[in-house]
């Protein structure tokens, strides 16, 4: 009897967590299906065990705990997939996120050496944000080489 | 997702391509700070007229701000460390969004000799879309030993059966890639391990763009240590052999992705 109670304290301890949770909107709804699904199945399995019995044993299994022991198994297989398949997904985004981030620094870092290029040498002390920004600027002397066909035409072209 | 790359093509590649067409050496860099300088002025000395690119990796040892201070070469600095695949997608997408016709990657560390680059250009010129400066190919005397030379002798035979092409260095750093191929790459370069060296040539394989080889001689590292002991190339084999079979069986990659 006690662990019949426990049993289904247990579940519904599930099942209240996974709601408090999407209530709060820490746990998506994509990811919290199959909890909400499993809890409730625990829930209706130990309230009723009997029905665990005759499910069980309509499927032929001799001992209902490794009825419960399988779907376990597989629903964890899935939901470790489900996981990997995120993992992975969110991997390769952050992955470009960080591309474009260093494209676009390499393309702001130009916008301001060209900017300061064109608005310093008549009044070069004043209007700049200068000192507070950390930016290491002994840069200036600008492609030397580089520039003439160079990468700049392309990105000031575009703006 | 890079659907906005379109209005960088200024000029189409083909028209220019007779006289060289723009170049653009990208050179993936972490923790290179060591090395890195004496490459750049060497790059500047040998190849004056064609523009760099550093792609700092996330590196933490000032790396990007030795290249702003030299101030030969454009720098790319990502916010973390994605590894030399992923540094070289942003390269070749800067590559296509700026209007370059041709990159060359080159490593960080001065094994490879400036003076090369011109060469594997020239390869270029004469219609093939990627092509691998090849160590093992009968100039220079680098050497490996024992079971990474294994490893390596069977991923060459393998590429080249996959590749219809004999190559003898699939895993070289040093490789050109046409305006052709830096469309494909900027799409899709794969970003995992080995996928710069072996997958890539895979994806360039599907895409149907020609690839060939030309020896060329390596020189000594002029910093840093070499990312190889003969204890990892046991694991460096199976990893290899793993991400050949996937690439393989690949679909193509960016097709699922948002």
């Amino acid at each position: 009897m006690t662990t019949t109670i426990i049993g289904v304290l247990a579940a519904l301890a599930v099942l209240v967590l996974t709601i408090e949770l999407l209530r709060r909107r820490a746990l998506r709804e994509k990811y919290a299906v199959i909890w909400l699904v499993v809890s409730l199945v625990a829930v209706v399995f130990t309230v009723f065990p009997s029905l665990l019995l005759r499910v069980s044993q309509r499927l032929g299994f001799q001992i209902p705990a490794n009825f419960v022991f399988a779907i376990a198994a597989l629903v964890l297989l899935v939901v470790g997939m489900q996981l990997s398949l995120e993992v992975g997904r969110l991997e390769d985004r952050s992955q470009r996120l960080a591309e474009e981030v260093g494209l676009l620094r390499h393309d702001i870092e130009q916008l301001r050496r060209e900017h300061e290029a064109s608005a310093s040498p008549v009044l070069d002390a004043a209007p700049e944000v200068a000192p507070a920004t950390e930016q290491m600027d002994p840069v200036a002397p600008d492609h030397p080489g580089a520039q003439p066909t160079g990468a700049g035409d392309g990105g000031s072209a575009s703006v | 997702m890079t659907g906005s790359s379109a209005p960088a093509r200024i000029d189409s590649p083909l028209v220019e391509l007779g006289g060289g067409g723009r170049a653009l050496v990208v050179v993936p860099a972490w923790n290179e700070a060591e090395a890195l300088p004496a490459v750049l002025v060497e790059l500047r000395s040998k190849i004056p007229g064609v523009d760099v690119l550093v792609v700092d990796d996330g590196s933490t040892d000032g790396t990007a701000d030795l290249v702003r201070l030299a101030g030969t070469a454009h720098v790319v600095s990502l916010p973390f460390n994605i590894g030399v695949g992923g540094a070289m997608r942003a390269g070749f997408l800067y590559a296509e969004r700026n209007g370059y016709h041709a990159v060359v990657q080159c490593d960080a560390d001065g094994q490879h000799d400036p003076a090369d680059i011109e060469r594997l250009l020239a390869e270029l010129d004469s219609g093939l879309d990627v092509v691998i400066g090849a160590r093992f190919a009968g100039v220079g005397d680098y050497k490996v030993g024992g079971f990474r030379r294994v490893a390596m002798r069977f991923l060459a035979s393998s590429m080249s059966r996959i590749t219809g092409t004999r190559l003898t260095d699939v895993t070289s750093g040093f490789r050109a890639s046409s305006a052709r191929a830096v469309a494909v790459f900027a799409r899709e370069y794969p970003p995992e391990y080995l996928g710069d060296t072996i997958e890539s040539l895979v994806v360039a394989r599907r895409a149907g763009l020609s690839i060939g080889q030309l020896p060329v001689e390596l020189r000594e590292r002029q910093g840093g240590t070499p990312s190889q002991s003969s204890f990892k190339s046991v694991i460096y084999l199976g990893r290899a052999v793993l991400v050949l079979g996937l690439a393989v069986l690949h679909r193509g990659a960016g097709k699922d992705d948002a």
